[in-house]
């Protein structure tokens, strides 16, 4: 019986599913803590005390000089090592946050720190207090400049969901292999995966095209 | 004939508004201010003058603090600004503090400084429905009026970067009056503006003195300061050099560093050198 | 709960790891190279007016750039085997792979960079009499180079950390070596701990090395 792709990839629906599920989990939970670890990451390498900024850029740099792939095994094979029982998805997920969460702090440093001067005093001299200044004055700026930066490191740790393959979570990338392990229409399985890929990552660079538009008025 | 105080009609002595005394500043090892002392009273409109790095404008942002300054005390409205002795040591006051003494001082910018993400009305209403706690409704019917005080009722829902530089500073002059401050500060705020713009916010800044706002100037425009100020100081290196009432002093300054100063301005103020 | 450190295993596998590094740097400046040559002729086809080829080099970038790398890889490993392109092993896989991915970011970079060569200098170098491939090869080439330099600088260290990837289709570089150490004597902490320096310390170092580069040859615009 000629096997077709098409009845294939309804064979394999369920699981493949279930990988879009997972990769959308993933994306999810490390773009959401990766934001908010970010934007208070961001505050105390701005705002923050010598130290505690020292500490900080000491945690941003280290993150972002070490490979992704090299952060999951590392989390995942070291998090074992101290006891806890975690499954592969947890340790996946905190070592693609801290990476996530150590991009999105030095992109939120930028925004704020190319905020000039002068607002601040401005705010200062009608007498708002620290956070009124920040809340009124920084935040909505700052916000701004986020968008392009944001959506690429988002973009990224979508991409980065795939090296959760090496480690055995089901996600996408293993869904398909697994697929393909059974009915070795290699080129047309991957072809869909990246056509996949294609389709949720340029959506989301779209969106942030539109908000970049919507929102970027802002000039000095 | 310079510019008249207000018109009151009471008896008492204009109360002081500022009194700064002894303020010393450094910036790492270059001392900058080498001890200010001065009183303005309600009213007065004070016009700093100097060289670039006389000093004037650190002076200026002491006032409410955007610069700290090691001695001294600046007392505005008898609220000693910033630093409270307490048991004979000078120690910071509280940033809540310190937030409720600048809403009480206003300050106008080289840079205008609005805020970009703001409308004109939105601009001067934020310190109001912020700081002050008035309603939205009650806010944007004072910022209105000081939009159009200043000449820019139609162009309240306009975002800065729609106004021009002369616009933007009427703006910034609306958003520090609509705070009913005691007093003004204003930092060379015509000297970022193209020249045809410079007349319509020396205008207002006019119309303000008459109104008998009490205003601390520091400018490089002498004819401004000659025709409106009530008093002017000279600073030179971290000091006041002289001070006094503006036509007396442009047409007889008593010492070479002011006459060598105001030598610069000959085609503007006249020839000024004694007879 | 206590960890007994013992940094043996590393020592004793050290020029393993060395090679290993080494291995890294090598495909990493290889597809720097190839992703050059790639991203200078999509560059230049961004400065032609063809529609066409404009679209096909930025459906090219687009694709690459939302597409995940370790798709690409074993797509180009397993997959095209299987419609009958078999000349490849695995290096020469990788290295196609990263290449055509860096081709793509490098694509923008140059795109940029040859916009950005003010157009006094080739109207002087046509002045002179220069020929336009003249024109290109000997002043807006030099010239696009010494602006682009930072960015070839970034784009080779993220090509550095990308060839980790490689370890995904068993090739021995540093990440790879560093599980196997793993694998084989539990030294956990060890392993990756040394990986992590050690990604660190060259990524840390070609930084200042390129800097000095840069402030030797760099235009500043």
């Amino acid at each position: 019986m000629e096997r077709t792709f098409l009845g294939e990839f309804l064979k394999a629906r369920e699981r493949l599913f279930e990988g879009f599920l997972t990769t959308i989990e993933i994306s999810s939970l490390v773009i959401v803590i990766g934001l908010a670890a970010g934007v208070i990451g961001g505050l105390l390498l701005v705002y923050g005390p010598k130290p505690v900024r020292f500490l900080m850029r000491v945690y941003v740099d280290v993150l972002r000089g070490i490979p992704i792939l090299v952060l999951i095994l590392f989390s995942y094979y070291g998090l074992a090592l101290i006891g806890l029982n975690i499954s592969a998805f947890t340790a996946g997920v905190v070592a693609l946050a801290g990476f996530c969460s150590a991009h999105m702090s030095e992109t939120f440093r930028g925004a704020i720190d190319s905020i000039p001067a002068g607002q601040t005093e401005a705010a200062k001299a009608i007498g708002l207090t620290f956070r009124q200044r920040f809340v009124y004055v920084l935040l909505p700026q700052a916000a701004r400049r986020i968008v392009p930066p944001a959506i690429n490191t988002a973009v990224e740790m979508v991409k980065g969901t795939t090296l959760l393959s090496v480690i055995g979570v089901l996600e996408i990338l293993l869904a398909t292999q697994q697929a393909i392990a059974r009915n070795y229409m290699v080129i047309e399985f991957y072809a869909t995966a990246m056509a996949f890929y294609f389709v949720l990552n340029f959506s989301l660079s779209r969106v942030g095209a539109y908000f970049e538009r919507r929102f970027g008025f802002i000039k000095y | 004939m310079s510019a008249s105080p207000s018109v009151s009609p009471r008896a008492e002595p204009a109360r002081e508004l500022l009194v700064a005394r002894g303020v010393h500043k450094s910036f790492g090892d270059t001392k900058v201010l080498k001890g200010i002392d001065l009183t303005v009273t309600e009213g007065e409109v004070v016009a700093l003058i100097g060289a670039s790095g006389s000093g004037k404008t650190t002076f200026l942002r002491c006032i409410n603090l955007l610069e700290e300054f090691e001695q001294g005390s600046i007392t505005v409205d008898g609220d000693p600004v910033g630093y409270a002795d307490r048991n004979g040591t000078r120690r910071r006051i509280s940033e809540t503090r310190l937030a409720a003494q600048r809403a009480r001082i206003g300050m106008v910018f080289q840079s205008f400084n609005l805020f970009p993400h703001m409308t004109a009305a939105e601009n001067v209403m934020l310190g109001l429905v912020k700081v002050k706690g008035m309603a939205k409704a009650e806010a944007r019917s004072i910022a209105e009026h000081w939009l159009d005080r200043v000449g820019l009722a139609e162009r309240r829902d306009h975002h800065p970067f729609q106004l021009s530089g002369g616009q933007q500073q009427r703006v910034a002059i609306a958003r520090a009056v609509a705070m009913e401050p005691r007093l003004i500060l204003f930092d060379e705020v015509t000297s970022a503006l193209d020249p045809e713009l410079v007349s319509e916010v020396l205008g207002v800044m006019k119309d303000l003195a008459k109104s008998g706002m009490t205003m601390i100037v520091v400018s490089h425009e002498m004819l401004f300061v000659r025709d409106v100020a009530t008093h002017v100081v000279f600073l030179d290196s971290g000091r006041i050099v002289e001070e006094g009432e503006p036509h007396a002093l442009f047409r007889n300054p008593s010492s070479d560093r002011l006459r060598g100063f105001l030598g610069r301005f000959t085609d503007i103020i006249g020839d000024i050198t004694t007879r | 709960m206590s960890y007994n450190f013992n940094f043996s295993v590393i020592w004793r596998q050290f020029d393993v790891i060395l090679e290993a590094l080494a291995l890294g740097l090598v495909l990493a400046a290889i597809s720097l190279v190839v992703g050059t040559l790639i991203g200078l002729v999509c560059g230049y086809a961004f400065r032609t007016n063809s529609r066409v080829l404009k679209g096909l080099v930025w459906t090219y970038v687009e694709f690459i750039r939302n597409v995940p790398l370790l798709l690409l890889i074993f797509f180009c490993y397993f997959g095209l085997p299987a419609i009958g392109i078999r000349v490849f092993d695995k290096y020469e896989s990788f290295v196609i792979t990263l290449s055509v991915y860096a081709g793509a970011y490098l694509t923008e970079v140059f795109r940029a960079g040859l916009t950005s060569v003010p157009e006094r200098y080739v109207e002087a170098a046509r002045a002179i009499g220069l020929k336009p491939w003249q024109t290109q090869l000997y002043v807006v080439l030099p010239l696009t180079f010494r602006i682009v330099l930072p960015s070839l600088s970034n784009n080779f260290i993220s090509l550095f950390k990308d060839t980790s990837l490689a370890a995904a289709i068993a090739i021995p570089e540093l990440t790879f070596t560093a599980r196997q150490i793993n694998a084989n004597t539990f030294r956990v902490m060890e392993a990756w701990l040394t990986a992590s320096l050690l990604y660190l310390a060259v990524c840390y170092l070609i930084a200042i090395v390129l800097r000095r580069v840069e402030k030797r040859y760099s235009v500043i615009k």
